[in-house]
């Protein structure tokens, strides 16, 4: 369970995300989703303590964040931003162990190399895993950091637009993926998602974010309705069933 | 029939192929070899005694100073500019240009400045060496600990401000140095331009101990700097306390810098050209092998140039001019080669 309670971040006297009261099952995925600058981007940096607070709490697990040791909420929880800076002289496999940091303290043994060894299969990047980072595609980039969140083997973890840089084979093998983590592996995804229809189709909750503020929280067939979709986005959308389910049409 | 072809065992060390580990190996020694060739080379080249004769052993210890020295500041320039380069994610600055060598030249200067040819001998001897040494980390701690620290902490301006800073120090020397009289200028001018015979040999006592400690403490973070090679973000992720690590590991690199640049004044591209070369030699992310590449990188680039300078040019000493020339020429052969830093 992650539970924001009156979380504030303050930009400027017009520009603040919040204050924000959410609560997150633990399970499946989670998506959010909103249109640009509503603060979805925030509120998961925020709630991977990558950026601090004004006002509230956010407990994770039960943990809050801000008095928890991050050394020791990088167990339970892992995050991931979009934008990655990387070493050149690095392999896909070396990253992938560093997932293994906050267990093993850079001191890989055995068992960690087979927890790395699965994540790297997991994510289908066991021919890339000998590469140099330089020497990938940036969409080969992204799974590569996936994997490394996905050995760090936490029980929470926040992805901030994981679809970025993927085309429509590897966006639709990425969900999977996630799903596959969630399902098989049991793992609490939260992501942040562009495209609705995605959201629609692979989340179990979708919470759309508006203006700093959580606008609505529910399963995709609560929120996928026309007039919830058009004034989330400001956009009109007509939402049609699809052959596998509602799809969101606003071309 | 067994099966002959053995599956390729995966792991994530930091030398992930047969061919790099056998490569580092070769590079480890090589370097080694060269070092202990340049530093023979040193003590026994142009020894007018007979090789092994007591008289030998009395030139070679007059010259073994001059190896220490060198020992030293390889140490402190090519290990400091490291771990500065990781902690900032920047290849590009090293520390000296963060105000340490303008603050090593105003002291200088401010000393011929107020109190004539006599200040070169008031900013001698192993206290005032202490005392510049003190001086150089207060300002690193000061600067770290103000632009770093609290929630606008920001890298780059703290880059920018250390830069500027510096260029404001040298010029406030220029301008003093506008004012001396030729002789104190000729004087001042032997001390500013990095120089292994700058260093007294006295010195070491103190110079040691401190590189020894500040790099002993910086060998202990080596595999958190691996992860602070990753960028912010993903060393919060990985639950390493950025901004806390990250000064801790400037403030150890202010130290390495203040030894070696009150030992044996500025030598801006030195640090730059070892913390290059040792990563295109050692080819590896992880500092505990970039390290020892780094020390001995640094070692062999002075030693070779000062054993071409003392036994070709006959200018013992002032190697700064030479690590610029060739190093310099060198480098830019490299990377246009490679094309990658």
């Amino acid at each position: 369970m992650i539970t924001l309670s009156g979380v504030l971040k303050t930009y400027s006297s017009e520009v603040a995300i919040g204050p924000v009261d959410l609560s997150i099952p633990p399970g499946g995925i989670t998506a959010l989703v909103g249109p640009n600058g509503a603060g979805k981007s925030t509120l998961l940096v925020m709630i991977g303590r990558l950026l601090g607070m004004d006002a509230g709490t956010i407990e994770v697990a039960g943990y809050d964040i801000a008095r928890t040791h991050s050394a020791d909420l990088a167990k339970i929880l892992s995050v991931l931003r979009q934008e990655n800076h990387f070493v050149t002289r690095l392999t896909v496999r070396q990253l992938v162990g560093f997932g293994r940091f906050p267990h093993s303290k850079g001191r890989i043994k055995a068992e960690d190399e087979a927890i790395i060894s699965r994540s790297i299969d997991f994510l289908d990047l066991a021919d890339l895993e000998g590469r140099y980072l330089d020497e990938l595609s940036g969409g080969q980039r992204q799974r590569a950091y996936v994997a490394m969140v996905l050995a760090q083997d936490t029980e929470y973890v926040l992805l901030d637009e994981p679809l970025n840089n993927l085309d429509m084979q590897h966006s639709v093998q990425m969900m999977q993926h996630l799903q596959r983590a969630a399902t098989e592996l049991g793992r609490t995804v939260v992501i942040v998602l562009h495209d609705i229809n995605f959201a629609s189709h692979y989340a179990d909750y979708i919470c759309a974010v508006k203006d700093g503020g959580v606008v609505s929280f529910g399963a995709p067939d609560e929120l996928m309705r026309d007039e919830v979709l058009t004034a989330i986005f400001d956009t009109e959308v007509r939402v049609v069933e699809g052959p596998r389910g509602r799809i969101a049409v606003y071309y | 029939m067994a099966d002959l072809t053995i599956a390729p065992v995966r792991h994530s060390g930091p030398l992930p192929t047969a061919r790099s580990r056998r490569r580092y190996s070769a590079v480890v020694t090589a370097l080694a070899l060269g070092a202990v060739l340049l530093g023979f080379g040193v003590l026994a080249w142009d020894n007018p005694m007979p090789l092994g004769s007591e008289g030998f052993w009395t030139i070679a210890r007059m010259r073994a100073t001059s190896l220490a020295v060198m020992a030293v500041v390889g140490f402190c320039q090519g290990i400091a500019t490291v771990s500065f380069q990781t902690v900032t994610n920047n290849r590009i600055i090293t520390p000296s240009i963060m105000g340490f060598e303008a603050l090593y030249v105003l002291v200088q200067t401010s000393a011929v400045f107020f109190l004539g040819a006599a200040g070169i001998m008031a900013v001698q001897g192993v206290g005032q060496y202490l005392l510049q040494v003190c001086l150089m980390v207060g300002f690193a701690a000061l600067l770290y600990g103000w632009l770093l620290s609290g929630r606008r902490g920001n890298m780059q301006i703290m880059l920018l401000v250390g830069i500027i800073l510096g260029a404001a120090m040298g010029a406030a020397s220029t301008f003093m140095q506008r004012l001396l009289t030729p002789s104190e200028f000729d004087l001042l001018m032997a001390r500013l331009i990095g120089s292994i015979a700058n260093a007294d040999a006295t010195y070491l006592g103190v110079a040691v101990p401190l590189a020894a400690v500040a790099g002993g403490l910086l060998w202990s973070q080596t595999r958190r700097l691996n992860v602070l090679a990753l960028g912010r973000e993903t060393a919060i992720n990985l639950g390493v306390s950025h901004q806390r690590q990250t000064m801790v590991v400037l403030l150890l690199t202010s130290v390495l810098m203040a030894v070696s640049t009150s030992l044996v004044g500025p030598l801006t591209f030195l640090g730059f050209l070892v913390a290059m070369l040792s990563y295109q030699l050692a080819d590896t992310h992880d500092h505990r092998h970039l390290f020892p590449v780094a020390w001995l990188t640094g070692f062999v680039v002075l030693a070779g140039a000062y054993f071409v300078l003392k036994h070709v040019f006959y200018a013992a000493g002032s190697i700064g001019v030479i690590i610029e020339i060739v190093g310099g020429g060198f480098f830019l052969s490299y990377i246009l080669r490679k094309g990658r830093l």
